[in-house]
C-alpha cells in the first residue's frame, strides 16, 4: 500500500516538475513527460526500476482511451469532406514512409518483421507538435496546413489497423517462413468469426444500448455518474475485445466513432480528457523510464545519425507528395518540414512491438530515443527552415520586383490578409491609402502581388520582417491575423520593437479583446460586434420599428457596449480566479447583463419626441398611441 | 394633371400622432408618390442617383416634415445638399428641375398666432422657410406656399381628423391643378 503511494508521489512529482519546464522551453508536454520518466528512471535517479513495466501496463490504458477520443473526434461529416485529401495524401505518406523506413531498417540489419514495425512506427508524426505550431503561426488555413491536417488524421486512423496487424508479425516464427505467418486454418477461421461478432456487437451496443443508457444517466444530472458511465463504456469494450483476442484500442476506437454522432460527444470528450491526459502522461513517463540510456551514451553518434536519417527520409517522402499534389514550393516545404518529426504514436507502436517480441530491447530503446530526439529537434528544424530555407525559395519575403516602390514607405501595415484583413485593405485602397501587407500564405501572397499589392511574405510576428516591411516608418499597424496566439505574439513584438506604432487589432471576442488590451493594443475591434448589432437593428425593423429609431438604438447600444467593455476591463482580473475560461466568460457575461439592467437604452434620446412635449404642455401623461 | 412626390421626413414618427394622422389621409392614387426619407435612409446615406431619377419622374414636390427649431429635420438638409447637385439642379447646365414646383407641408407645436410679426416667435412661417424657398427658386422651380397644421400639441382627435382631410384635399388639388408649368421663372 505504502509503496503504491510512494510510487504515485514519485510519478506525480516528476510530472509536476518536468512538464511545466518543458512547456516553458517550448517543447510540448509529451517531451516533458518523457524527461520526467528519464529522470525517475533507472539511469538517473533510479526511483523506478523493474516495476516500471507494470506501470506501463496500466498506462497503456491511456492509449486505449486516446483512441476512443480519436474516434469521438472523427466527425464523419468532416472526414467525408476531406476524404480525398485524407485517403490520397495521408495514405501515400503512411505507405511510402513505412516502406522507405522499413527498407532502411533492412539495410541496417533488422529482420523484416521488425523493419516493417519500425517503419510503420516512424511514419507517424506528432499531431500535438505539428498542429500547435501551425496554429501558432496562423498557417492552419493554408494549403500546407490543410494537407498536414489530412496526413495527421490519416495517421490517427492508421494506428488502429496497425495495432491489429502487429500480432500477425509477431506470430511469425523467426525462421524464414514468410507466407504461412503462423496462422492455423481452423483457429484463423474461428478468430475471423469472433472478430466479426465482436465488432457487430460493439456497433449494436453503441447504437441501441449505450446512447439510451447515457440519456437516462444524463437525466439524473449527476456529473460523476456520467463520468463513471463514460469510463464503463471504455473499460467494458476493452474487456470485450480482449476476450475475443482483439486489440482493445480497435474496439474503443470503433465505439468512439459510433458515439461521435450522438448528442453526448462533447460531454464524453470533456469527461474522459483528464483521464486520457493523465494516463498518457503516465505512459510517456513509463516510456522515458524504460529507455536504456547505456545505448544512447554508448553510441551517441549512431543515435544522432539515425534521428537525422529518419527525419530526412520523412521529409523527402513528404516533399515528393507535396510536389505531386501541386503545392507551391514553399507550401511543400512547410508541409514536409512540419511533419518530419516522429510522433507520440510511435511510442505506442514501438512499445507494442516490443511486447510482441517483434523488436528486441536494444532496438526498441534505440528507436524510442530516436523518436524522442526528433520531437525535441522539431522546433529547431522548423526554425531553421523558416529562416534559412523558406526565404530562398518560391515566394520571397519581399516583393520581388517593384523598383519604384522600394523606397516608398506606407504609413499603414496590415498583418494578415484573410477575409478580415483583405476587407480592411480593399477599403483603404478604394480610398487611396496604400498599405503594406504581411501574410504567411504564399499562394495568397503571389496572387496579391499580381494584383499590384505590396506584400511581404512571412510570419508577421517576427520583428525583422516587420522592420523590412517598414514598421519603423509606418504609423499604424493593423493586426488582422487569425487566432489569438498569432495576434498576441504580433502585439507583443510590435510593442517591444516599435513602440511608436498605433496598434489597431482585430479580436475574435470580448475575452480575446481583453487579452490584447492587456498586451498594449491601442484599439481593439471585436469581429462580431458591428455585425450582431446590425442584425439586431434589422430584427427591430422587421418587427415594424421605424428604421431611423432602430438605427439610433443600434448606435447607442454599440457605444454603450464599448463603454461597458472598458469599464469591465479592470474587474476582469478579479475573475481570473476562475480556472476555466468558460467559467470566466460566463461570469463576464453575467456582469454585462447586470449592467444592462441598470442601463436605459433611450436615455438622452428624447429629441423629436412630441409626446413628451405634449405631456409637459397639456399636463397629460404621454399617450401610448 | 401633375405627378406629385411627397418627401416625408420625420425622425420619430412613432411619437407623432399629428403626422400619423396626416399620413393616413395621403390619397392613394397613381399620380401621388409617398417617399419616407428617414425610413429609406436611416444612415443618412442618400442614394443620389435614385433620388434624382425620382425627381425627374415627378412634377410637384412636397417636403412634408415637422418644424424643429424653425427648420426642417436634418435629413432634409442632407437630402438637399446631396441631391440638388451643382450642374444638375442649379448652376451651369443645372436645368433638370426647371419648370417644376415645390413646397412644404409643415406641422408646428406652437399655435398659428405665435407665427406672426406680433406673435411669440416674431416671424411668419413663410418667413422662417425663406432659405428653403430660395432653394426652390434657385433650381428654377415655382414655390408653392406651405400647407401647415399649427398647435399640434392641443389638437383633439376630431381636430386631427379634420387636419388630415384638409391635407388629403391639398395634395389632390396639387395633383389635379398645380402641375401645369408656371410662367417661366
Amino acid at each position: 500500500m505504502s509503496s503504491l503511494l510512494v510510487q504515485a508521489v514519485v510519478y506525480l512529482a516528476a510530472a509536476v516538475v518536468c512538464v511545466p519546464v518543458a512547456k516553458r522551453l517550448g517543447m510540448g508536454s509529451v517531451l516533458g513527460y518523457l524527461a520526467a520518466g528519464v529522470a525517475i528512471g533507472p539511469f538517473v535517479l533510479g526511483f523506478v526500476g523493474r516495476e516500471g513495466a507494470d506501470v506501463m501496463h496500466a498506462a497503456e490504458f491511456g492509449v486505449v482511451m486516446m483512441l476512443f477520443l480519436v474516434g469521438l473526434e472523427l466527425e464523419p461529416a468532416k472526414f467525408w469532406r476531406m476524404r480525398q485529401t485524407v485517403l490520397g495524401i495521408g495514405a501515400a505518406q503512411v505507405v511510402l514512409t513505412t516502406a522507405a523506413c522499413a527498407a532502411a531498417g533492412l539495410a541496417i540489419g533488422l529482420p523484416w518483421q521488425a523493419a516493417l514495425a519500425v517503419g510503420a512506427a516512424l511514419a507517424m508524426s506528432s499531431t500535438a507538435i505539428t498542429l500547435q505550431s501551425l496554429k501558432e503561426k496562423g498557417l492552419l488555413g493554408t494549403a500546407a496546413g490543410q494537407q498536414s491536417f489530412a496526413v495527421l488524421l490519416f495517421q490517427d486512423i492508421a494506428v488502429i489497423p496497425l495495432l491489429a496487424l502487429f500480432p500477425l508479425l509477431g506470430a511469425a516464427p523467426a525462421a524464414a517462413d514468410a507466407h504461412g505467418a503462423g496462422l492455423d486454418h481452423l483457429p484463423g477461421w474461428m478468430r475471423t468469426l469472433a472478430v466479426l461478432v465482436a465488432v457487430g456487437l460493439v456497433v449494436l451496443l453503441g447504437r441501441f444500448v449505450i446512447v439510451p443508457l447515457l440519456r437516462s444517466v444524463a437525466r439524473t444530472r449527476l456529473r460523476e455518474l456520467f463520468t463513471a458511465s463514460a469510463l464503463l463504456i471504455v473499460v467494458g469494450i476493452a474487456l470485450l475485445m480482449q476476450g475475443v483476442g482483439l486489440s482493445a484500442a480497435l474496439g474503443t476506437f470503433l465505439a468512439g466513432t459510433i458515439l461521435a454522432t450522438s448528442e453526448f460527444r462533447h460531454e464524453l470528450e470533456s469527461d474522459l480528457d483528464p483521464f486520457k491526459g493523465l494516463l498518457l502522461g503516465l505512459f510517456f513517463m513509463g516510456v522515458g523510464a524504460s529507455i536504456d540510456f547505456r545505448l544512447v551514451s554508448d553510441a551517441p553518434i549512431r543515435i544522432a545519425m539515425l534521428t537525422l536519417g529518419v527525419m530526412a527520409i520523412k521529409a523527402v517522402v513528404l516533399l515528393g507528395i507535396g510536389r505531386a499534389g501541386r503545392l507551391s514550393l514553399d507550401q511543400t516545404l512547410i508541409f514536409s518540414v512540419g511533419l518530419s518529426q516522429v510522433g507520440e504514436f510511435a511510442f505506442v507502436l514501438l512499445a507494442f512491438a516490443a511486447q510482441l517480441a517483434i523488436l528486441d530491447g536494444a532496438w526498441t530503446g534505440t528507436f524510442m530515443a530516436v523518436t524522442a530526439l526528433s520531437m525535441a529537434l522539431a522546433p529547431i528544424v522548423s526554425f531553421v527552415s523558416e529562416r534559412g530555407l523558406l526565404p530562398r525559395v518560391g515566394t520571397r519575403a519581399k516583393p520581388a520586383r517593384a523598383p519604384d516602390t522600394v523606397d516608398e514607405r506606407h504609413a499603414v501595415i496590415i498583418a494578415g490578409f484573410s477575409h478580415f484583413g483583405s476587407t480592411v485593405g480593399r477599403f483603404l485602397r478604394a480610398n487611396g491609402v496604400a498599405a503594406t501587407i504581411l501574410d504567411n500564405d504564399s499562394d495568397r501572397v503571389d496572387l496579391l502581388r499580381k494584383m499590384g499589392f505590396k506584400v511581404y511574405y512571412g510570419d508577421a510576428t517576427r520583428a525583422d520582417l516587420l522592420e523590412a516591411a517598414g514598421a519603423r516608418e509606418a504609423s499604424i499597424l493593423v493586426s488582422a491575423v487569425d487566432g489569438l496566439d498569432a495576434a498576441q505574439a504580433l502585439v507583443r513584438t510590435a510593442r517591444r520593437h516599435f513602440p511608436h506604432l498605433t496598434l489597431m487589432v482585430r479580436a475574435r471576442h470580448r475575452m480575446d479583446a481583453y487579452e490584447l488590451m492587456d498586451l498594449g493594443a491601442d484599439r481593439v475591434y471585436r469581429e462580431h460586434q458591428d455585425t450582431s448589432i446590425r442584425l439586431g437593428v434589422d430584427v427591430l425593423r422587421r418587427l415594424g420599428h421605424r428604421a431611423y429609431s432602430a438605427y439610433r438604438a443600434g448606435q447607442q447600444f454599440a457605444k454603450y457596449d464599448e463603454n461597458a467593455m472598458g469599464k469591465l476591463a479592470p474587474s476582469r482580473h478579479d475573475l481570473a480566479q476562475y480556472i476555466s475560461n468558460v467559467r470566466q466568460e460566463i461570469a463576464l457575461q453575467e456582469a454585462l447583463l447586470t449592467a444592462d439592467l441598470a442601463h436605459d437604452p433611450t436615455a438622452g434620446d428624447h429629441a423629436w419626441d412630441s409626446e413628451e412635449m405634449r405631456g409637459a404642455i397639456t399636463g397629460r401623461p404621454p399617450a401610448s398611441t | 394633371m401633375a405627378r406629385v412626390l411627397v418627401l416625408f421626413a420625420h425622425p420619430r414618427l412613432e411619437k407623432s400622432r399629428t403626422n400619423r394622422a396626416l399620413l393616413r389621409h395621403v390619397p392613394r392614387r397613381p399620380d401621388i408618390t409617398f417617399h419616407d426619407l428617414y425610413e429609406r435612409y436611416p444612415d443618412f446615406n442618400v442614394d443620389i442617383a435614385a433620388e434624382q431619377a425620382q425627381l425627374v419622374a415627378h412634377d410637384v414636390f412636397v417636403w412634408h416634415h415637422p418644424l424643429y427649431w424653425y427648420n426642417a429635420p436634418p435629413l432634409v438638409k442632407q437630402w438637399i445638399d446631396l441631391v440638388l447637385a451643382f450642374g444638375w439642379a442649379y448652376g451651369p447646365g443645372g436645368t433638370a428641375l426647371r419648370g417644376k414646383a415645390m413646397g412644404h407641408a409643415v406641422t408646428t407645436g406652437g399655435p398659428e398666432a405665435a407665427y406672426q410679426a406680433q406673435g411669440y416667435h416674431g416671424f411668419t412661417l413663410a418667413e422662417f422657410l425663406r432659405p428653403l424657398e430660395r432653394t426652390v427658386t434657385l433650381c428654377g422651380m415655382r414655390w408653392v406656399p406651405p400647407f401647415a397644421v399649427h398647435g399640434t400639441h392641443r389638437l383633439s382627435d376630431a381636430d386631427l381628423e379634420a387636419a388630415g382631410e384638409r391635407y388629403g384635399h391639398w395634395l389632390s388639388t396639387l395633383a389635379d391643378h398645380a402641375g401645369a408649368p408656371a410662367a417661366t421663372p
